[in-house]
């Protein structure tokens, strides 16, 4: 339950940031949710890493239907996936997922300075 | 250990976010363009997408109006004419930002910022030959202009309203995958744009350096045999037989002008060349039919200009309402003005006059360091410019030109292709000279008959511009239009001495004497890149004319009655080969068919039978091209590889006019290489044979079919770096020489019908989209239907028939 909790709220702050901020603000979103939230490393690693990856890939696959794949289809030619349009879907997710786990893990292990100080 | 751990991760998270924020070797940078909230997937147009709305700008002085309709056509109605071209800059800017930016940038030699080193050769040209100098003297023209500075002025606010507007994720798609910014406007950068033009239509119109180099081998009478100035077939502009004036001004052929350019000293090959010459395939058709012609009894006017077709395309459909115009037709993105149109009371069509009217002078410098040249017999200062070159990821590098009185000296010891010595060639092009074209098109766009349009075009001075016309009065004209050096014969064949005044330009065409002809006898009037006149006209006019399109135009209308617009639509979808009309028999007169395999036999046979029609799926026209092509180098290229480096190739049209003369001129038939010497039957079966080959390797992959053989394609504008965003092997025939001249890059990149009855009918397509972002479905919709040779229909819309629009986008003042 609390691992849904923080993918969703790491999806959702990530979503709000990146209206405001460049594309790297998720690292901030999932490193914010990992601070706050306490969790073992792993746990926190795969939350961020859920939470920017579902994001990325939900919203691609929305822009991508209600573009009838016009673009993804040239894209798919232009970035290293031979040509496949899922792949562009899962590469862009990965790059969004990995960014997002890393930084989980980064605001975990900050949060485990600070509860070793207060403690 | 918890503060290593945090240290380790928070390092590893920013140095991934780090490493994705750059470009990783040939990949753009991955973060910022897959990032679904700011990156490509952000140029994903939704198919139900609004381009509707009201927006406030700063810059604008009342209310303007966009009804865009289901095309994405912008119908323009403004209130003055500040905000008239405020909102069409804004909006070539909104659906073209990109490629008015890169054109800009290459036009004054600043693609290596977007293309890397690979780029430093092209902008070095451009620079070298004062593509910056020669804007900036065209933007001082413009600006004493009080209306053309108000429209130049207004255009750039548009263009920068939107740029400041713009958020990363509204970026132009290329931008993100280059990893590059835009940068805002200037009129310094519509002058550029103008002056691209004026480049590719005027500057690769001269052979000036490699026929200096033909000159070391050939003697003078070879040269007139290889390189004639009127060919038999012409069919000119201006019709046969249309008497000329006593010319107004009749330069004097300096008295050492034979030795000097024929002599010993006069011989010696020049070592320099342009790389990236523009193509002359840059060509165009234009007609117009009088009522007289017609089936309705009102003129029809005709115009398709052929370019590189790239996508976006070069042109941007648009109708402009202002206080005093309504004008609708293509305008060139980066440039205020309609440039190929129509109002409620003319139209007009441009083809380009192909004249050479750029010229090279051997300097003589005191010293490497350039700074003095000797002149009338005396050491004159040059003027140095030095440029600075910023290469994307390399820094900048700096070039140092020295510009003459006759202008920039292009090439010299610091570039030049051989580098064996580096000549000094200064460039004296028309293109640098001050004039405001502009003002044409402002003028034009608000025309109401024959006279508002001569006075018009009497602003035009560079590239050299047929301008059709015609009006509902009942008017039809033709003017080839342009600043023209009189010339004294040979003047600008070849390179002339720099040292030495008597040898400039001594002065030009008056306007007045410029090749025009009004409401012939005959009922029309075209024009399609031939030698404008014939041999009677009083002035020495050099340039690369092409001749066979204007023979079947003129054949085709000649013979043609109650025009109706279907018929010219038929024509500009023409695929009938004149040339090949009067190559055939020569060729099959030749061909030694007891010679011959049974594969060539059966080409021999496909090639008798053919229709003459360079149509898609026509084997005869694959195997006509490559056949001529092969005799045409079996007759020259022995005699040409005597030049170092290179001479020109004489056209086909000369060749055939050679063959078909029952006195063939034999030197250049046999083979030099040769003990024996060789005949022509020789040569025509030898080069079928040497064709076969090459037509059985197409044959085996499928590929004997011309368009299959040609694989005509429209290339984005970063070309091979994106083959995706292209439309490729396209099933269209025709070629260079025809009058639908799709060649495998170039083509008709705007075909227009006008048929000026009362409420004028008019047609057009350009094969490309109004949307310049490849991921819009209005990027490359028209593509499909100029394949088919169809057109949509053009709509001069009226205030009070908004309904007919799809978006209604309203701008207004902050």
């Amino acid at each position: 339950m609390k691992s849904l909790i923080a993918v969703l709220s790491t999806a959702i702050l990530s979503f709000v940031a990146g209206i405001f901020f460049p594309w790297w603000t998720v690292a901030f979103a999932a490193g914010l949710v990992a601070l706050l939230m306490p969790q073992k490393s792993f746990i926190s690693f795969l939350c961020g890493f859920g939470g920017v990856f579902m994001l990325w890939l939900g919203l691609t696959i929305w822009i991508d239907r209600s573009n009838d794949g016009l673009l993804s289809a040239r894209m798919a030619q232009v970035l290293p996936v031979g040509g496949n349009v899922v792949f562009l879907h899962l590469l862009t997710a990965l790059v969004g997922g990995l960014i997002g786990g890393l930084a989980a893990l980064s605001g975990k292990h900050i949060r485990s300075i600070f509860s070793s100080v207060a403690s | 250990m918890r503060y290593f751990l945090a240290i380790l991760f928070s390092a590893l998270t920013a140095g991934l976010i780090f490493l994705l924020d750059r470009p990783l070797g040939a990949l753009p940078p991955l973060g910022p363009l897959l990032g679904p909230q700011h990156g490509f997937w952000q140029n994903a147009e939704s198919k139900d997408h609004d381009f509707g709305g009201s927006l406030s700008l700063a810059g604008l002085k009342g209310k303007v109006d966009v009804q865009l309709d289901d095309r994405l056509v912008p119908h323009v109605f403004a209130e003055n004419d500040e905000d008239l071209y405020f909102v069409q800059g804004y909006l070539h800017a909104r659906f073209r930002l990109f490629q008015i930016d890169l054109q800009t940038r290459a036009a004054e030699g600043r693609a290596s910022e977007f293309a890397g080193d690979k780029a430093i050769r092209f902008d070095r040209e451009q620079r070298r030959l004062g593509m910056r100098f020669a804007a900036e003297n065209a933007l001082a023209e413009v600006e004493k202009d009080p209306e053309s500075k108000l429209v130049f002025d207004a255009y750039t606010r548009g263009v920068n309203a939107y740029i400041d507007g713009l958020t990363q994720a509204e970026l132009p798609l290329e931008y993100k995958l280059l990893g590059v910014q835009p940068e805002r406007w200037s009129n310094i950068r519509s002058a550029l744009l103008l002056k691209m033009m004026a480049r590719n239509l005027s500057s690769g119109t001269e052979i000036d350096l490699s026929l200096t180099n033909a000159k070391s081998v050939f003697l003078p009478d070879e040269l007139k045999k290889l390189y004639p100035q009127v060919h038999d077939s012409l069919m000119p502009i201006i019709p046969a037989g249309t008497p000329f004036p006593e010319p107004g001004i009749t330069p004097v052929r300096p008295a050492n002008a034979d030795s000097i350019l024929f002599g010993k000293s006069g011989l010696e090959p020049v070592l320099s060349g342009e790389k990236h010459a523009p193509d002359p395939s840059n060509g165009s058709n234009n007609w117009v039919l009088a009522g007289s012609k017609t089936s309705s009894g009102a003129p029809i006017l005709c115009n398709d200009p052929h370019l590189e077709l790239s996508l976006p395309s070069i042109w941007y459909e648009m109708q402009l309402q202002g206080p005093n115009s309504n004008v609708y037709g293509v305008s060139l993105p980066g440039s205020p003005y309609v440039i190929i149109g129509f109002n409620d009371s003319i139209a007009w069509g441009v083809t380009n006059s192909q004249r050479d009217v750029k010229d090279y002078y051997r300097i003589k410098f005191k010293d490497d360091s350039r700074t003095e040249y000797w002149f009338d017999g005396q050491w004159r200062k040059s003027k140095i410019r030095i440029e600075a070159i910023v290469v994307k990821g390399k820094g900048t590098i700096y070039d140092t030109v020295a510009y003459t009185i006759m202008g920039p000296v292009m090439f010299d010891a610091s570039f030049s292709d051989t580098l064996a010595k580096g000549e000094n060639l200064a460039v004296r092009w028309t293109g640098h000279d001050a004039s405001n074209e502009g003002r044409t098109f402002y003028q034009l766009n608000r025309a109401k008959n024959y006279d508002e349009y001569e006075a018009a075009i009497q602003h035009f001075a560079c590239p050299g511009q047929n301008f059709v016309f015609a009006s509902k009065t009942g008017d039809i004209a033709i003017w080839q239009q342009g600043k023209f050096p009189a010339r004294w014969p040979d003047q600008g064949l070849y390179v002339m001495p720099g040292e030495d005044s008597t040898f400039f330009w001594q002065g030009y065409i008056p306007y007045a004497e410029n090749p025009h002809a009004k409401n012939p006898e005959r009922g029309f009037l075209e024009s399609a890149n031939q030698r404008p006149v014939d041999g009677t006209y009083p002035y020495f006019v050099p340039g690369r004319y092409i001749t066979p399109r204007g023979v079947t135009i003129e054949k085709k209308l000649m013979a043609m009655n109650s025009v109706t617009v279907q018929d010219v639509m038929d024509l500009h979808s023409d695929y009938f080969n004149s040339l090949a009309e009067d190559v055939r028999p020569i060729l099959l007169k030749y061909v030694d068919r007891a010679a011959l395999s049974t594969t060539e036999r059966r080409y021999l046979n496909l090639f008798e039978q053919w229709d003459l029609l360079a149509s898609p799926d026509s084997k005869g026209q694959t195997i006509y091209e490559c056949w001529f092509d092969s005799l045409q180098s079996a007759i020259w290229k022995d005699d040409l590889d005597r030049v170092n480096p290179s001479a020109p190739w004489p056209e086909e049209q000369t060749t055939m006019e050679w063959l078909s003369r029952d006195s063939i001129y034999m030197p250049f038939i046999d083979d030099r290489r040769t003990d024996q010497i060789e005949t022509l039957t020789e040569l025509v079966t030898n080069s079928l044979k040497t064709a076969s080959v090459v037509l059985q390797k197409h044959e085996r992959e499928g590929k004997l079919n011309w368009s299959l053989f040609k694989e005509p394609s429209v290339n984005h504008l970063l070309r091979d770096a994106l083959p995706s965003f292209a439309r490729k092997k396209l099933p269209v025939g025709g070629n260079g020489n025809i009058v639908n001249a799709i060649t495998k890059s170039h083509g008709p990149s705007w075909r227009m019908v006008v048929h000026l009855t009362t409420s004028t009918e008019a047609y057009g397509i350009y094969p490309g989209g109004q949307n310049g972002n490849p991921g819009s479905r209005f990027y490359d919709d028209y593509i499909d239907t100029w394949v088919q040779g169809k057109y949509n229909k053009l709509h001069l819309m009226r205030r009070g028939e908004e309904s007919a629009a799809r978006w209604t986008l309203t701008l207004k003042p902050l």
